[in-house]
């Protein structure tokens, strides 16, 4: 049988057809699944339903793929070798050894960084907002502003975001807390000529507000929250009254500046 | 943007702005560029400032000396019917070669300040416009503002700070810009003004609509026109929103919010289900019936506004903006 052949092979043994999957273009999320656990078929599970072809599939996975035939049989058993890696790479990350093969793929930035300015170039994580699989692309999730991009380039916004799986990211975090960084409330507030616009000020007065309450909620269940300059929740009240006096002093200023070019 | 026609030599300005990574840009007026008042306080900040405008407009230096040079490229352009490029290099023999690549960067940087200026004028504004519609500018990254259209703005007027960055209405954040070639483009070139300019200045536009729709002509219909704190209801923030924020799962589960790695952003993706409760002016009117004032002057925010509306108007009637003192002078928040 096929398990005795794949286990005969010592760890050592190159991957192949993995090693050509992980380093063709495109296809940089994703990380290399352990021999070990692609031949453990409870790892597997349910999984021959969803793909055509599903041993060959396999085999060509590990490389004992040794069925002759013609190049059209040999690319659908190809695209769904791609497939089905695919589907084991969402159950394969989760593990203790994905995880840590993606957090290393995540300390180098592989997955891009955030495009939001005020994050500061963090890094990303893929993420699927399904986990069936032809359903949405894959997704990359920031972190620090916990909210989720499109990818840059073209050829990852193609790759099926339930071979990455709902759950990965939040767990990424969960095992490993001290990955989280300090969140801030450093934000941007459109300006003309320096002065607030009234429909986005209220809005972000009023969100604000919504980041005091939660602050309160936590400070009350003794949570810690998480950013760096407590958010400014001791004094809300007070900060507000700040904001106002920021808005008058420049108007002042500006008025003054008005009349110096006027006059 | 409209390039001339390929008779006619190509205008520094305009092989400026078809640089690679300068596709943001606007071409500036010579007109606007004409006009000494729009170039109020640029003498001091710019070196070389003179053969800077001077290159910007195509202007011959004034040089008394090697006139035969002159001559001969005259000659040159006449048979030639002048490719410009060589004819400016040419021209150039005459400078030091350090002395010309002074003035090349002084000149970029001279036309970054003054289209930071021209962009936030009429012409300049509607011209930006165009841009916004043909999509020069991209889109948001962010995934629940489904491809809005964002606008070029700097986080500083002064150059040299920081570099371009993209204001997304639908979600009132900036981003860095996708394509690594804009990382080398000033944001003072187009200043902390003109994204929320523009918004003021074309309130219509829908700003959910993206691609084609936008070019199609893709205005808010007359049943939305709600105005609250002088927008558009419809257009405030539409990329937020309860429905528009991640909510972390695992294997279906939300992560708590008393969990180390638990949501704390989500306040900065939020908006109220009624909008109305952002009209601060109405809720201070309910709040506080006993008020001596009238409904008019009730609107604590919107006086100053008015006033400074007013002053606007008073002296910038050629659409000119405000001189940098202004500008740059207010303290950061």
């Amino acid at each position: 049988m096929m398990d005795e052949f794949a286990s005969e092979s010592d760890s050592d043994y190159t991957s192949y057809w993995r090693d050509w999957f992980i380093s063709s273009r495109g296809n940089e999320y994703f990380c290399e699944i352990d021999e070990d656990y692609l031949t453990d078929r409870f790892n597997l599970t349910g999984l021959n339903t969803e793909v055509q072809y599903y041993q060959y599939a396999l085999d060509l996975i590990t490389d004992v793929f040794d069925l002759d035939c013609d190049d059209e049989m040999r690319e659908t058993i190809e695209k769904s070798a791609r497939h089905l890696y695919g589907l084991i790479h969402a159950r394969y990350i989760v593990t203790t050894r994905g995880l840590a093969k993606m957090l290393d793929k995540y300390k180098k930035a592989d997955f891009g960084k955030c495009p939001r300015v005020f994050c500061h170039s963090h890094p990303l994580l893929p993420m699927g907002q399904t986990d069936a699989p032809h359903q949405k692309p894959v997704k990359l999730y920031c972190v620090r502003c916990e909210d989720v991009y499109n990818p840059k380039s073209s050829r990852h916004a193609a790759i099926d975001g339930a071979y990455f799986g709902t759950s990965f990211h939040n767990i990424m975090f969960q095992v490993y807390p001290a990955l989280v960084p300090p969140k801030s409330s450093e934000r941007y507030v459109p300006r003309v000529y320096g002065f607030k616009v009234h429909a986005s000020a209220s809005l972000i007065r009023w969100q604000n507000g919504q980041r005091h309450k939660m602050l309160r909620r936590l400070r009350k269940m003794e949570v810690e929250s998480g950013f760096k300059d407590d958010g400014g929740a001791e004094d809300l009240d007070e900060e507000d009254d700040e904001e106002d006096d920021v808005e008058l002093d420049e108007l002042d200023r500006a008025e003054a500046d008005a009349m110096h070019v006027v006059g | 943007m409209m390039s001339s026609s390929s008779g006619t030599p190509e205008s520094w300005i305009s092989s400026f702005c078809s640089l690679l990574g300068h596709e943001y840009f606007a071409e500036v007026s010579e007109e606007f560029i004409e006009d000494d008042f729009n170039l109020t306080g640029l003498q001091t900040q710019v070196a070389m400032y003179k053969e800077a405008l001077e290159m910007i407009l195509d202007v011959e230096p004034e040089e008394d000396e090697d006139e035969d040079e002159e001559d001969e490229e005259e000659e040159d352009e006449s048979i030639e019917g002048a490719d410009r490029m060589r004819h400016g290099e040419r021209r150039n023999h005459s400078r030091i070669a350090s002395d010309l690549s002074v003035i090349e960067s002084s000149a970029e940087m001279l036309y970054g300040l003054i289209h930071q200026r021209f962009i936030c004028s009429r012409a300049g504004i509607q011209q930006m416009s165009e841009k916004y519609e043909l999509g020069h500018f991209g889109v948001c990254p962010r995934n629940h503002c489904e491809q809005a259209r964002t606008l070029p703005v700097g986080l500083s007027d002064i150059p040299g700070e920081e570099t371009v960055k993209l204001f997304c209405p639908s979600c009132l954040d900036v981003y860095v810009p996708p394509n690594s070639r804009f990382q080398t483009v000033d944001g003072a070139f187009f200043g902390r003004t003109f994204g929320a300019l523009f918004l003021l200045t074309f309130p219509e536009y829908d700003l959910t609509k993206r691609g084609a729709d936008v070019l199609a002509g893709a205005r808010i219909s007359d049943n939305d026109k709600e105005m609250l704190n002088g927008m558009y209801t419809c257009n405030i923030a539409p990329g937020l929103g309860s429905a528009k924020i991640y909510e972390p799962r695992i294997y279906g589960f939300r992560v708590s919010e008393l969990a180390r790695s638990g949501p704390r952003m989500q306040w900065l993706r939020d908006k109220p289900d009624d909008l109305s409760e952002l009209d601060e002016a109405r809720k201070f009117a309910e709040d506080n019936p006993d008020s001596d004032d009238d409904d008019e002057s009730m609107n604590l925010h919107g006086r100053p506004v008015r006033r400074l509306r007013q002053q606007r108007k008073n002296h910038g009637q050629g659409g000119s903006p405000v001189p940098m003192e202004t500008n740059g002078a207010e303290s950061e928040l």
